[in-house]
């Protein structure tokens, strides 16, 4: 039998990037993932004969693009086609808002909307683009370890001293007075245009079971921001062949580089011996040995399920107990004869205007209601839609002249107060259609084939307890040296040999790959 | 305001000092009579009945309940049989001390446990991947501590079966006055005693059974100042007294491990993993930074202390649990630890304290030196280090054929 020097459970994009960069420094890695296939949440499925939908993550995500350049992704099969308009948001009263590359331009659709509004955007940008910056710069550092050294030891902080470094004096207190604002109040400083806030405020809460007006969702606001690389507050675009392709090129980067990669092999348990990871225990009773041991499954899992939780120390269970996932989104798939007609938009602007997201969100009011159900229970009579239509920019997803649309449906609470998603499904599908209807009023005249993942589902099919896409809430109390766990969040589990690399640890989810990139950074500075 | 026990009609009857405190949110006597002396002295003569019933009781039931409760305790509770009782610690992670109690298997995968504190949550929170059930059932329960010389013949005269075999940390379920009882030979005082739980509706009827046939055997009620004499002759650390639980204070100074607290004999290293397992079994491998012993404190030197005041010898009435300096020398110059707990030891006739010193101060015999405060002036008075229990008498394990006498094993130096 062969032996390694690590095992990573889990082939998701981030035990990928991680076996690629472990594999790189000469490691011999081997990646164990339950699933046929590679990918985690990062898969493109075809659901329908000829139809190819990223079936849980989708756009282009957030991949670093130092990742894409250290383990050339370009030449393993990565295409990202870029979208412009970044959002396209239907209003409707008939109108529309447009969010373009350039802030001009886009000041320019604003102006139908607000005339003051448009004037204030480009500072705006400007600000947000500057803080975003040292948010991103956060993501790729090693929190600091902060519950384990005194109030005063400032040496914790360091790491934070390069992101900070050049935002100047100004804009620091201007990061730290917006982190933990609601977005609402971020944007009511600067718009008057309920449409407007709407639509900036819809991405910041898509993944969390937040409205807008909740503390901390400004956070969410410049992560996205930080990493979605379109100067905007969220990505835009397609990966060519859907996000699988995304995870397949990984894949083929960390096989090139040497590790090895184990398909329909389910870790059952992680082995300990002597007070270290010392392997793993497979469902067909396999058992493979190896020094260190990473996990890109949740927290939640790998601290609970895959080591006993009875050896776990009571702190990290409290802890890890306490993390917050709580998803609140359905993913429903159709798969369209020809391309949905949007009241607001001249048939002939259509495709150049719907190739990046679409968000039915017509209003910050309209948001904060969607959410107001969700505290108790209910899912959204009015939800919040995010569309995309891959097979503008990509038409090879779907046979000739026929569309896909995904949609992103919230918010649908993992846990309903009343019944269940088997019993509720059909009941939020319709919501979900009437409320797309009263935008693309023919859109059922279209469907050709339908597919529901209710939050039930996706905890089932891509292993995300309580159907949470980041492995644990992205909120301000789940950041950075807290993330996944006070005193863990620098990638090291409480047992040692044994690290984390998914998005439960720092910076988190969005397909970034930095939680995977930087867990590999540390575990190599373990070994030297 | 604080609640009435399930016996507190027939206590607030005894009780014509009125002297109350609280307990756990429940009204418990300090002492029943104006002065505590003779309540003190039917536990060491006749017999007492405590009202003990705001400890927290815990039920626990199921295939894992053995397994949860070796999780979250220092003893091993596997090598605990059916019908047998156990004294035990639990700590958190860092091996810090969050309580103490009894734990009585009643069945194979039923246990009771006690404790001081509120401990619900810290038994689910452990109880993570098991099949357990857990129960407070603190107020579904009246608990009595009978505890003295009598309290075997006593309790034999008016069970319907016979407990005169039970054995030291045992348990029996019983009848008294047709109502039934959970008999455990436990207590808070290093005496032969029994404690009692019995259902809250039939606390009433148990104790006027026992009231009815006491007076025969020099029984009579008796109030927390006298518990607390009994339990620091008996050597026996109490929280919120000697020791704060690590889970109701944020300061690590106010922080103990069993192996501190003279309870490293609970610490049951070699079992399976517990929580604090890593962190004492450093500690003991490094030996602890203190040491729980008891003092002797020289009562010639207290006179000695008061003769400066042209004052006669005068002790303190009653315990005291307030933290006082302990130093290896008289001019107080070198503190090595504390006292937690004092009392004037009427059937000793010494004047004993609990204490935690430095390793190096706490050798049996080392002369040591406590604070006394007299009339606003402090002086160090010599005592001396002894063990603990300074009063233990064989009839505390013994069966019915152990003589009666005050006779007494402990406190040697």
């Amino acid at each position: 039998m062969a032996n390694y020097d690590i095992l990573i459970v889990g082939a998701g994009h981030n035990g990928l990037v991680a076996a690629a960069y472990l594999a790189k420094a000469g490691q011999r890695v081997l990646v164990l993932e339950k699933q046929p296939g590679v990918g985690g949440a990062a898969v493109s499925e075809e659901l329908s004969p000829g139809y190819h939908f990223s079936t849980c993550a989708d756009g282009t995500g957030y991949l670093a693009p130092e990742i894409q350049k250290d383990l050339g992704l370009a030449g393993r099969g990565l295409s990202i086609l870029p979208a412009d308009p970044v959002v396209f948001a239907p209003l409707p009263d008939g109108n529309h808002l447009t969010f373009w590359r350039d802030t001009a331009r886009t000041a320019g659709e604003i102006e139908r909307l607000s005339k003051r509004d448009a004037e204030r955007y480009p500072a705006f940008v400007e600000l947000m683009g500057r803080v975003a910056t040292v948010v991103g710069g956060i993501a790729r550092i090693t929190p600091p370890d902060l519950p384990d050294v005194g109030l005063g030891d400032l040496r914790a902080m360091l790491p934070l001293a390069g992101p900070l470094r050049g935002l100047g004096r100004k804009h620091v207190s201007d990061l730290l007075r917006i982190l933990p604002m609601p977005v609402a109040d971020l944007l009511d400083e600067y718009f008057e245009s309920d449409a407007l806030k709407g639509a900036i405020a819809a991405s910041a809460v898509r993944d969390i079971t937040w409205g807008p007006q909740e503390a901390g969702t400004a956070y969410t606001f410049l992560y996205n921001w930080a990493l979605a690389g379109t100067g905007l507050f969220r990505s835009a675009g397609v990966v060519k062949g859907g996000m699988g392709a995304l995870t397949k090129s990984l894949a083929a980067a960390a096989s090139a580089l040497g590790a090895e990669i184990r398909t329909d092999a389910a870790v059952e348990r992680i082995l300990v011996e002597a007070g270290r990871a010392a392997g793993v225990l497979l469902a067909g009773g396999e058992r493979i040995e190896a020094p260190l041991l990473v996990s890109n499954a949740d927290p939640r899992s790998t601290f609970l399920e895959l080591l006993d939780p009875t050896l776990q120390s009571a702190r990290t269970v409290q802890h890890v107990r306490n993390i917050k996932y709580r998803g609140s989104a359905a993913r429903i798939h159709l798969a369209l004869s020809e391309l949905p007609e949007f009241t607001s938009l001249a048939a002939n602007e259509a495709p150049s205007r719907l190739c990046g997201a679409i968000q039915i969100a017509p209003s910050l009011t309209y948001l904060q209601r969607a959410y107001d159900c969700v505290k108790y229970g209910e899912f959204s009579p009015r939800p919040y839609l995010d569309l995309s239509i891959p097979t503008l920019l990509d038409p090879g997803l779907a046979p000739d002249g026929h569309h896909i649309l995904s949609i992103t449906a919230k918010y649908a609470p993992y846990s309903l107060r009343d019944g269940d998603w088997e019993t509720r499904r059909e009941a939020f599908v319709k919501t979900v259609l009437d409320t797309l209807a009263e935008y693309a009023p023919k859109i059922r005249d279209l469907v050709v084939h339908q597919h529901v993942f209710t939050p039930i589902d996706l905890e089932e099919r891509f292993s995300l307890p309580e159907a949470n896409p980041h492995h644990g809430e992205m909120t301000l109390d789940q950041f950075l040296h807290m993330r996944p766990i006070p005193g863990h969040a620098r990638y090291r589990a409480p047992l040692p040999g044994l690290y984390l690399c998914g998005a439960g640890a720092h910076p988190g989810g969005n397909v970034t790959g930095l939680p995977g990139r930087n867990a590999a950074r540390e575990i190599l500075a373990d070994k030297r | 305001m604080p609640l009435p026990t399930p016996f507190h009609s027939r206590t607030a009857a005894c009780c014509t000092s009125q002297s109350w405190q609280e307990w756990s949110g429940y009204l418990a006597a300090n002492s029943y009579q104006m002065e505590h002396i003779q309540e003190y002295i039917a536990v060491r003569t006749g017999s007492a009945l405590f009202d003990v019933s705001p400890l927290y009781k815990y039920h626990l039931r199921g295939r894992d309940a053995a397994r949860l409760l070796d999780r979250v305790v220092t003893r091993d509770v596997s090598k605990c049989r059916t019908g047998q009782v156990i004294y035990t610690a639990w700590c958190d992670d860092d091996g810090k001390i969050i309580d103490d109690g009894t734990l009585a298997r009643v069945g194979e995968d039923f246990f009771r446990l006690t404790a001081a504190i509120p401990t619900l949550d810290w038994l689910q929170q452990n109880a993570l991947a098991m099949q357990v059930e857990i129960e407070d059932v603190s107020p579904d329960y009246g608990a009595l501590a009978l505890q003295g010389p009598t309290s075997r013949a006593l309790l034999q005269s008016l069970v319907e079966g016979d407990i005169s075999d039970l054995g030291y940390f045992r348990i029996v379920d019983e009848k008294i006055a047709g109502v039934p009882l959970r008999i455990s030979r436990t207590g808070f005082t290093g005496d032969l005693g029994y404690e009692l739980f019995v259902e809250a509706e039939h606390a009433e009827t148990l104790w006027d059974a026992l009231l009815e046939h006491g007076l025969d055997y020099q029984m009579r009620p008796a109030g927390l100042q006298a518990l607390d004499m009994a339990r620091i002759e008996a050597g026996l650390v109490q929280l919120d007294a000697d020791f704060t639980s690590t889970r109701q204070t944020i300061f690590d100074a106010q922080r103990n491990t069993p192996y501190e607290l003279g309870l490293g004999w609970t610490v049951k290293l070699g079992k399976d993993f517990f929580v604090g397992q890593e962190a004492l079994r450093a500690e003991k491998a490094r030996g602890p930074a203190l040491q729980t012993v008891g003092i002797v404190i020289d009562l010639a030197g207290v006179e000695s202390a008061y003769s400066k005041f042209g004052m006669p010898l005068h002790l303190p009435y009653t315990s005291w649990n307030e933290a006082t300096p302990i130093y290896s020398d008289g001019d107080r110059r070198n503190q090595v630890g504390k006292a937690t707990s004092g009392t004037w030891s009427p059937i000793l006739k010494q004047y004993v304290a609990m204490t935690r010193l430095k390793p190096q101060n706490a050798a049996l015999g080392s002369r040591v030196y406590i604070e006394q405060s007299i009339e606003g002036k402090r002086f160090a008075v010599p005592a001396q280090v002894v063990a603990m229990p300074f009063f233990d008498p064989p009839r505390k394990r013994g069966d019915a054929n152990t003589p009666n006498t005050p006779g007494n094993s402990g406190g040697s130096a």
